[in-house]
This record gives C-alpha cells, sequence and structure tokens, in this order.
C-alpha cells in the first residue's frame, strides 16, 4: 500500500533518499524562512551574501537531475540506505504490549542519521566551488559523518567541540581524525555544543570566502532549518511506507529525540498531515526538570534569537543563555529548531523531558531485550516509546527513530550501570589516558605509525 | 545631543569621529563608568557601552573574556541602563552596541524607550539584520533613537543600499571579514568598503574591526568619517586601567586629528 506519488519510488521498490529534497512538503517557511514568528536570519550581515549563495545553490540542485541522483547512489551504495525497520517484540512487553517499530537510523553507514545531510551538503559544497568545511559537533556523530564525507569527496575539513565533550566522547575524537578531520576543542562558555556553534560562526564570518559552515540540525539562519530538514525528510518518507507495508496501517504515534531537532523533524515529516498520528518529541530533562539541569528547551524555554535563528532556547530574564545539561552530548543544547517550535505553537506535535535515569533505563532495555545498543540520544526516544506504548496499550504501534548507534557512549553507560569493577578501574584509568592521548594527537601523529598504535587499538 | 551631532562637530573641525568601545560592567559596574568617562576625557567623541552577552559570535578572544567577567560579576540589562545614564550624564555621547537577544527579552519597545530615557542616543546590532528588524524599526522611531546596522565587505551593493536606508545616525562598515580584535594593520578591503558605501548613502561612515594605534586611526580616519575602536580599549583596560585607556583614546584622538578631513566624506549640513 502506497500513498505517495508517482517518481517517489526506486524502480525496485522503496522510496528514493532524493525525494524529500526533490519535492516540497506542503509546510514550507516564508521565502526568508520563517516558520511562523521562528526561523529567520538573526546574523552579522558578513554572513548574508553566503547565506543567499547556499540558498541559491540548493534550490538549484534540488531540480537537477544529476545531483539527485548522485544523492541516491551514495545513499544506495555508501550509506546503505534504506535503512530497516525493525519489530521490536521484546521490548513492547515493557510497553504494555504495544507494537514497537524502530526506524534503524543507527545502521546507516558512520551510525547515525546524520550522514542523511551530511552528503547532500557536501555535495552543496563541491558545486558552490568551496574546498574547506567547517562543523559543529556535541556527540561527535555530525562531525564523525562530516569527516567521513570530506574524506570521501576531498574536501579540508575542520570540526569545532565542546571541551567537555571531548571528553565524555573520545572515541568520536578519535574516529574523526583518522578520518583525517582537524578536531578543535572548544574552550569557551560552558565548553558544550552552544560554545562550539559560536566558534564555528566566527571562523565562518573570517574564512566565509572559501569555506561551507556544514550545520548538523534543523537550527541556524535560513536556509539551513528547511534545507537539513529536506535531506533528512528521507527518513519519515521510507519509514511511513515501510509501517504501512508491515501493519497495514499508520503507526499511532511517532517518537523521537528532540536536542536541535533533525532527526525528529525527519521522521514527523511524513506525518504532519496524518492528523491520526500523535508526533511526540522527547527532550532531555537530565537531572529532572526541577532541578533545572536539563535540556528541555521546548518544555521549560521561552522564545529568543540564538545562533541565527529565532526560536525557543533556555534563557534568563536578561536573555542570556542558560546552560543546558544531558548525559547526551548530543542533546545537550539551550536551543532548538525554529520548525519544532511552531509544532509545539500550533499543538501539531509535542515535546516531553525524558530524564537521564530514564533514558538509561531504557537503552539497558533495549540492549538485553532486542540486541541493539541505542545512542543515549535515542535511548530518549526509547523510554518515550515505552511511555506512549504504556497510554496506548496492546492494540498501539509507536514508531520510534533509533536515530543513532551506542558503541560511543559504551564508557558513559559502563560508568553509569557501575559495570567497571575495582580491579578494571585502573585499567578505566588507563583506557581515559589512551583516549586522551588520541585527543591530543596532532594530525600528524596519525601519520607516524609508532604513534598511533594505542589509538588504534580504540 | 544626537548621534548627527556628534559627527557635524567632529566635521566642523575637519576631521573624523573616534568611537570608542567597552563592556558595561567591566570589570564592574562602577569600573565600567570610570573607563568610559576616561574615555571621553582622552578624547573619544562617542562612546559604545556594550552589553556583555552570554553568546558574542562576532567577537574575539579580548572581549569575549571582558564580557563574560561582566556577566560573572552579575551584570544586569539594568545595570547598563544605569551606566549609560551615569556617562550621559558625565557628559558622555553614548549608543549601545547589542547583540539582539537581550533586546527582545527585554522587550523592543521597553529598550528602546529606557535606554532613550537613560540619556542613549541610538543602538549598534551586530547580529540584526533590518530584514529582521521590522519590531525594532518601529520603537527606534517611537523613541527617538538611531539604529546603526552593520555592512560588510561581503555586502552586495542592493544589500549596501538597503541596509543604510533603514540606519540613522551612522553607518558601521566592518572593516575586515572576521571577528573583532586588535590587528596590526589596518585591511586593505577597508577603504573599499566605504568607497562603495559613499554612493548610496549621506550618512557618516564608521569603520571598525582591527584598530589600535594613533597610525591605524590615522589611516582609517583619511577615508572614513569615524574609527571604531574595541578590543585594544579592553586591553588597555586590563593593563593600564583608567590612566591606561584615557592614554590609548588620547594616542587614537591625535591620530584621528591628524589625518584631517576624510576623503570623500558628505558635506556638513
Amino acid at each position: 500500500m502506497s500513498t505517495t506519488s508517482g517518481g517517489t519510488t526506486h524502480p525496485d521498490g522503496g522510496v528514493r533518499a532524493s525525494h524529500g529534497i526533490a519535492t516540497r512538503s506542503g509546510h514550507e517557511p516564508d521565502a526568508r524562512g520563517h516558520f511562523g514568528r521562528y526561523g529567520g536570519r538573526f546574523v552579522p550581515e558578513a554572513l548574508v551574501a553566503a547565506l543567499d549563495e547556499l540558498t541559491a545553490a540548493y534550490e538549484k540542485a534540488r531540480s537537477d537531475p544529476e545531483f539527485l541522483g548522485e544523492l541516491d547512489r551514495l545513499h544506495r551504495d555508501y550509506t546503505g540506505r534504506p535503512s530497516p525497520l525493525t519489530d521490536a517484540p521484546k521490548l513492547s512487553e515493557h510497553a504494555g504490549g504495544a507494537r514497537i517499530l524502530l526506524k534503524r537510523e543507527d545502521l546507516n553507514h558512520t551510525g547515525s542519521h546524520k550522514i542523511n545531510n551530511v552528503l547532500g551538503q557536501a555535495l552543496l559544497t563541491k558545486r558552490m566551488g568551496k574546498s574547506r568545511v567547517i562543523a559543529e559537533t556535541g556527540a561527535g556523530q555530525h562531525g564523525v559523518a562530516t569527516a567521513t564525507a570530506c574524506a570521501l569527496l576531498g574536501l579540508d575539513c575542520m570540526i569545532y567541540m565542546g571541551e567537555v565533550d571531548t571528553r565524555r566522547q573520545a572515541l568520536n575524537v578519535a574516529r574523526m581524525r583518522l578520518l583525517g578531520a582537524e578536531v578543535v576543542p572548544v574552550k569557551t562558555g560552558s565548553r558544550t555544543l552552544k560554545d562550539a556553534i559560536n566558534e564555528a560562526l566566527r571562523d565562518w564570518v573570517t574564512n566565509v570566502d572559501g569555506t561551507h559552515y556544514l550545520l548538523g540540525t534543523v537550527a541556524g539562519p535560513h536556509p539551513f532549518p528547511v534545507m537539513v530538514r529536506d535531506f533528512h525528510r528521507v527518513i519519515g518518507l521510507e519509514s511511513r511506507e515501510q509501517v504501512l507495508e508491515r501493519t497495514g496501517r499508520l503507526p499511532d504515534a511517532v517518537a523521537a529525540c528532540v536536542g536541535g531537532g533533525s532527526n525528529a523533524i525527519g521522521i514527523f515529516h511524513a506525518f504532519l498531515d496524518d492528523p491520526g498520528v500523535r508526533l511526540v518529541g522527547f527532550e532531555p530533562g537530565g537531572d529532572g526538570i526541577e532541578t533545572g539541569r536539563h535540556g528541555a528547551t521546548l518544555t521549560e524555554g521561552s522564545p529568543g534569537a540564538l545562533h541565527g535563528a529565532m526560536s525557543y532556547l533556555l534563557q534568563d530574564s536578561d536573555g542570556q543563555t542558560s546552560e543546558s545539561y544531558s548525559i547526551s552530548a548530543g542533546l545537550d543544547y539551550p536551543g532548538v529548531g525554529p520548525e519544532h517550535a511552531l509544532l509545539k505553537d500550533i499543538g501539531r506535535a509535542e515535546y516531553q523531558p525524558i530524564t537521564d535515569a530514564e533514558a538509561m533505563e531504557a537503552f539497558a532495555l533495549l540492549c538485553r531485550t532486542e540486541g541493539i545498543i541505542p545512542a543515549i540520544e535515542s535511548a530518549h526516544a526509547v523510554a518515550g516509546a515505552l511511555r506512549l506504548g504504556r497510554e496506548l496499550g496492546p492494540e498501539g504501534v509507536v514508531l520510534v527513530n533509533l536515530s543513532g548507534r551506542g558503541d560511543k557512549d559504551v564508557d558513559t553507560a559502563a560508568k553509569w550501570f557501575g559495570m567497571i569493577g575495582e580491579d578494571q578501574r585502573a585499567e578505566d584509568a588507563d583506557g581515559t589516558a589512551i583516549a586522551e592521548r588520541a585527543l591530543s594527537a596532532s594530525d600528524s601523529s596519525f601519520a607516524d605509525p609508532g604513534a598511533q598504535t594505542e589509538g588504534i587499538q580504540l | 545631543m544626537t548621534v548627527a551631532d556628534v559627527f557635524a562637530r567632529c566635521a566642523a573641525q575637519d576631521r573624523g569621529a573616534l568611537i570608542g568601545y567597552l563592556p558595561a560592567g567591566y570589570p564592574t559596574v562602577d569600573g565600567s563608568v570610570d573607563l568610559l568617562n576616561a574615555l571621553v576625557e582622552g578624547g573619544c567623541d562617542l562612546l559604545e557601552v556594550g552589553i556583555p552577552y552570554s553568546d558574542p559570535v562576532m567577537d574575539g578572544p579580548t572581549i569575549q573574556a571582558a564580557a563574560e567577567k561582566a556577566l560573572r560579576a552579575g551584570t544586569r540589562i539594568r545595570d547598563v541602563l544605569s551606566v549609560v545614564e551615569r556617562v550621559s550624564a558625565a557628559g558622555g555621547s553614548a549608543v549601545v552596541m547589542t547583540y539582539f537577544n537581550p533586546v527582545l527579552r527585554y522587550g523592543v519597545d521597553a529598550f528602546a524607550r529606557d535606554l532613550a530615557s537613560a540619556g542613549g542616543l541610538g543602538v549598534i546590532t551586530p547580529d540584526l539584520i533590518p530584514d529582521e528588524a521590522d519590531e525594532w524599526l518601529a520603537a527606534s522611531t517611537a523613541h527617538g533613537l538611531d539604529r546603526i546596522f552593520l555592512v560588510a565587505p561581503s555586502s552586495t551593493e542592493e544589500r549596501i543600499v538597503s541596509t543604510a536606508a533603514a540606519s540613522s545616525g551612522f553607518l558601521y562598515a566592518t572593516s575586515i571579514m572576521g571577528v573583532t580584535g586588535a590587528r596590526d594593520t589596518v585591511a586593505s578591503v577597508a577603504p573599499q568598503i566605504v568607497a562603495r558605501c559613499r554612493p548610496h548613502t549621506s550618512l557618516p561612515i564608521g569603520v571598525g574591526l582591527g584598530v589600535r594605534s594613533g597610525d591605524q586611526a590615522a589611516e582609517v580616519a583619511s577615508f572614513a568619517d569615524g574609527v571604531i575602536v574595541g578590543s585594544a580599549f579592553v586591553t588597555a583596560a586590563e593593563n593600564g586601567g583608567r590612566d591606561g585607556v584615557r592614554a590609548l583614546a588620547a594616542e587614537l584622538s591625535d591620530g584621528v586629528r591628524r589625518a584631517g578631513r576624510p576623503a570623500g566624506a558628505p558635506q556638513p549640513a
């Protein structure tokens, strides 16, 4: 059963990866990128020319068969799309018996949904004749995807990452360096994702001529929120068809984690016009909303301008950005994409916090019931699905965007669950030391076989 | 006194204006009033009072660190307004430089109202372009504040035209592609961006980003109507306090006077 029109699918079945950019969604911002009162461009004038250039390049590419064909080819042969839909029957037993279906973005090359957007923007970078790419990263998933695309397409790559995050996601730092990217630990402000974006913006203002800022989420100035969304629409387009085929009906609810909101908007979008489908975004509740230590921007924030767009943000009464907190580096962000702000205001999507403890419980449950280690980010969506399933009962169907895999989080999880015994703590200290050595290794040390032995063992 | 009056007074002396920036609340609220008054004593014609902000994406390390210090010391928006009030009462002419979110949060109209009643003359908005400024255009008009938008070397002619049309007081030209911070040389594109703006506006044009010495000030003042200095004053405050700031202002003011009348400047009314 298919509800999409001709041209959507491959001759051999399945949704074309490029369909999300080749077609308009019916939920477009205005010409200046406003979703209702949100979005737009709150940027230095110095960046406007580059944003206009990017907007034009994207508009041209989305109707260019050559570009669309190249994107389709890469997503099929390199990313591994379409990503599968996995039934999770044993997890369902913990969700009031509701049927839980996992959209397996974790199985994409580089381990998360981030590659959907990155390959698209990297191809655009080449088209714009730029040779250098910069990007921010929180958990490192976007940084790894960007470093990967740059290696593939021969682009210079510099990744800004908060110093706090380089420590808690040391494995991904090593991955990026192995892929030839330069990783810059950002030591200003809260030393997390927010500050990495600040530093990337400063770099872009300075080097905008030959540099593309490959923004990794649906935030930032126009055209990023709409363009990044479109590159991720494939998640929803594929999974909508897969759910229909598998169950003969639409899901009752779609669950996704929300930091900046890229994987959530990617899967939500295909269901916006299905009023019977609840769209629920799960934000990082950290230690609990009541403690003030969280990153639940849509739950607790208020409208304001940050990082180039009007949206919800966590701020104090003077408009200073508040520091967010989450066990998950990828969700630890005090802003959110502007389209989510609109979806909240009009009531089309709802947003709920999931605490660290709830996320980690779901993390463990998915590991043991289904043999899938999720990213801690995605574990927030799994926890949300358990909640939704209990509300819906055995007749319910919940589609979960499993946006990333958890290899990068094994260390954090092992510590959380106390799986590292006393005798292993010494080893752990050594493991940390190895990670830190990898972290401080310059690019040149990777060229020296002697110097990199320990890093490679990671 | 208006921003236009400040530039007219300088033009009448056949010279450009010296515009000095310091963040309010750095190193303390009272301390910043002292430092800003020292800028005036040293010869600054117009003060740029910065609102310290948590995410200053147009600022380099020097101003970032000063803003962070001011915020850690607990500086609030109401403190910034009191700083404007005190330096204005002491005879200074002040505009505020702020990222837009603090204004949004305060309430755009309320901010314009309270700044005007504190004696502030206008606002420089580094991350607000006229395209997004409807509410600010209305509020600044209602409360008689000048709105100083920025143009950059990357601005198209079309955008120079629209930005200049939305601006009042003066037009702020960033001389380089980059963030704030003292540099050794004046960028070669600085005269070009000023020359590109001239045909499209009769407003005075101020040039900022990178100036730190009397010679650089003289060089910029030879083609621009205003020389804007920020990071160098923060560094001077850090190293020499009030005296350091006054001495640097005097050196820069001397440079501006040495340059004479800027080439291509609009004739004084």
